[in-house]
């Protein structure tokens, strides 16, 4: 681990809304992400973490520039993916690759897996023809999925094994960073242990940068080296995947934290809940101030005034909530 | 007298490629009160029997080959039609996984909630709607009477289940069956979601069987668990029990491949293999192919589920010879 290998700096995402067919009106603006600023360094996983609906979706999306960026700048090894024309994206893309959360959404129905595998090979021109067989044939065992399933389509195949081959096609041409969006979300728990062994055995192996994003914070603390805390389009809280999990500090990731139901019911009876009342806010109308103040506990007459900035909170640990100290 | 009483239920699914045998041979009973958990994988039978018990199960291609399912006193398998109606929706009520496809879109959701008032109990409307408007209430909506008249995609998603869930409880069933009903929330929801069940199940007294493949969500909701697998039970306990001194190897398995319980960086622990194909008979243990203590024996006999303590029941012969 040594310089950032990805910066984002106060990246902005947002959507304009129309009313109308056929005289279009501006009917506000989708502030999906709204001022993100991170570096990861290379070789580290990164957890993001947060509610559907958090921008976290669309900030992995925005990495790799599937979204055009609002505001800001995404540095991939120091280049400026903002402003690079298509042709550069195209290159960059080469180092950033992506994993969705729906394997059955995700693969060509129609492409077989030796097709989806070839085809970032020879879009890229990686390597002459002749040896895409050969290095179809080592993806498939790093994923460890046997070569004769080749010539099979996906609907041959089980979730866990499409997962698989979805993280084959992302390391087909050996990126340096790959994003994974809820990746294990759709797979049953004993499947699921699979995939994250995969994927942990990956990034050492292949010194692989993981921007790995999950609402499941078990999941998220067992993986990462550190985790981001996403509520509606920022950052709210940053550190060490064990330090943010055990000792949240913001009041939105300890209620996070406190929502993980617990496998031992012991510990379920008599631990204290916090409940989160309702919904988060609608991105379109954010609330003024910190966007967590309306169903926050500890929320005060500061905190409807301005968006708190995050700000040092112990050793590699950053929160955006003004009352830290005092809560 | 319970109130429910499955006996040896069996459902399969005939299709061109052969009988998948779904559930195979389950039985349990559920007493007024009590919330019990069914937990498994996908595949492993515990929707289909619930789906079984409500006659929910599209036949064809399922047939239900045999078994009983007493309700208070009825036989939810062999009743006539109408009788079945008369209960299910009334007596017996259901909450799915996917509140969007499980409300209709082109219903009103007042429409829809009140609907189980006026069939089974002649209701005036207004009279329901009131009913209703209180219920939406109960379940935590804020301006209600606004949101009677709303259509379900105005709602989100964890606003959706609770709608599902007053529809479900506005006729004051005795059991309510929940098909994982929070997989599909945010944890945070998940937690107001699971507050609501337990509060309501309080206030109406309701026996539930809850449904899910979390186990930490079982941990704090349930007063007994069982555990599926290919359509068999495969180990039933109280809660504490089944977390602390757990019997079958697939249980011990199923809690080992929880993250949360693993030291951070380790290999997390996997199953090996696949669950098995359904359609194709196991002799034996169906689990022995994947199961590390198994021996040539537990592919002989089809293992039965037995009580080795009060309350506990396990279908592995290693365990109940106290070899493992």
């Amino acid at each position: 681990m040594s310089a950032p290998i990805l910066e984002l700096r106060d990246v902005k995402t947002h959507f304009p809304l129309h009313r109308g067919l056929i005289f279009r009106r501006d009917a506000g603006t989708v502030k999906a992400v709204d001022g993100v600023t991170l570096s990861v360094k290379k070789g580290e996983v990164l957890g993001l973490v947060g509610e559907s609906g958090c921008g976290k979706s669309t900030l992995a999306r925005t990495i790799l520039q599937l979204l055009p960026t609002t505001a800001g700048t995404v540095l991939l090894g120091g280049r400026n993916l903002t402003t690079a024309d298509a042709a550069e994206v195209r290159a960059a893309r080469r180092d950033l690759q992506m994993i969705f959360q729906d394997p059955y959404a995700s693969l060509n129905p129609r492409m077989t897996v030796f097709d989806t595998l070839a085809e970032p090979l020879r879009v890229h021109g990686v390597c002459p023809a002749e040896e895409i067989p050969a290095r179809v044939h080592r993806l498939m065992e790093r994923v460890g999925l046997a070569p004769r399933f080749l010539r099979k389509y996906p609907h041959e195949f089980s979730g866990g094994q499409r997962q698989r081959i979805a993280i084959a096609r992302a390391l087909a041409l050996e990126p340096r960073i790959v994003v994974a969006d809820e990746p294990v979300s759709a797979l049953d728990v004993s499947i699921q242990a699979q995939i994250l062994n995969l994927l942990a055995g990956l990034c050492r192996e292949m010194d692989l940068t993981l921007i790995f994003i999950a609402h499941d914070l078990s999941v998220v603390k067992h993986i990462s080296d550190r985790v981001a805390v996403m509520y509606l389009g920022r950052i709210v809280e940053l550190g060490t995947a064990a330090d943010v999990i055990e000792r949240p500090q913001h009041p939105y990731t300890k209620a996070l934290v406190s929502a993980i139901p617990v496998p031992d019911p012991d510990v379920e009876r008599t631990r204290q809940r916090l409940v989160l009342p309702g919904d988060p806010p609608s991105p379109i109308n954010p609330p003024s101030g910190c966007a967590f103040h309306p169903r926050c506990a500890h929320a005060v007459a500061r905190c409807r005034e301005a968006v708190p900035p995050l700000v040092p909170a112990g050793p590699a640990r950053e929160a955006a909530c003004v009352r830290l100290g005092e809560i | 007298m319970p109130l429910l009483e499955v006996t040896d239920l069996r459902t399969s699914f005939h299709t061109r490629t052969g009988v998948t045998r779904a559930v195979d041979g389950v039985s349990f009973s559920l007493e007024r009160g009590e919330t019990l958990g069914i937990v498994g994988e996908s595949g492993s039978g515990k929707s289909v029997t619930c789906y079984s018990i409500l006659g929910l199960i599209p036949q064809p291609p399922g047939r239900i080959e045999g078994g009983s399912a007493v309700f208070a006193g009825t036989d939810l398998l062999r009743c006539r039609p109408e009788e079945a109606r008369a209960l299910r929706g009334k007596r017996i009520a259901m909450i799915f996984q996917d509140p969007m496809t499980s409300l209709n879109p082109y219903l009103r959701i007042g429409d829809q909630l009140i609907e189980p008032l006026l069939i089974h109990e002649r209701l005036p409307r207004e009279e329901a709607r009131r009913r209703g408007l209180a219920m939406l209430e109960a379940v935590g909506i804020n301006d209600a009477a606004r949101r009677l008249d709303l259509y379900p995609h105005e709602f989100s998603g964890g606003m959706r289940q609770r709608v599902m869930i007053a529809m479900a409880l506005i006729t004051k069933p005795e059991l309510l069956i929940a098909d994982e009903p929070t997989t599909a929330l945010d944890v945070t929801v998940q937690a107001q979601i699971l507050e609501l069940i337990r509060r309501m199940q309080r206030e109406l007294g309701m026996a539930v069987i809850f449904i899910t493949h979390d186990l930490g969500v079982v941990s704090g909701l349930c007063d007994r668990v069982q555990v599926m697998y290919a359509g068999r039970i495969v180990e039933t306990a109280d809660t504490r029990t089944l977390f602390h001194a757990p019997k079958h190897p697939y249980t011990r398995a199923l809690q080992r491949s929880i993250p949360a319980l693993q030291a951070k960086g380790s290999t997390l622990y996997t199953i090996p293999g696949l669950p098995p194909d359904l359609s194709r008979p196991v002799a034996g243990c169906a689990f022995a192919a994947r199961c590390e203590h198994a021996v040539a024996a537990c592919r002989g006999e089809r293992p039965e589920l037995r009580e080795t303590a009060p309350g506990h029941r396990h279908a592995c012969p290693r365990a109940h010879a106290g070899e493992l």
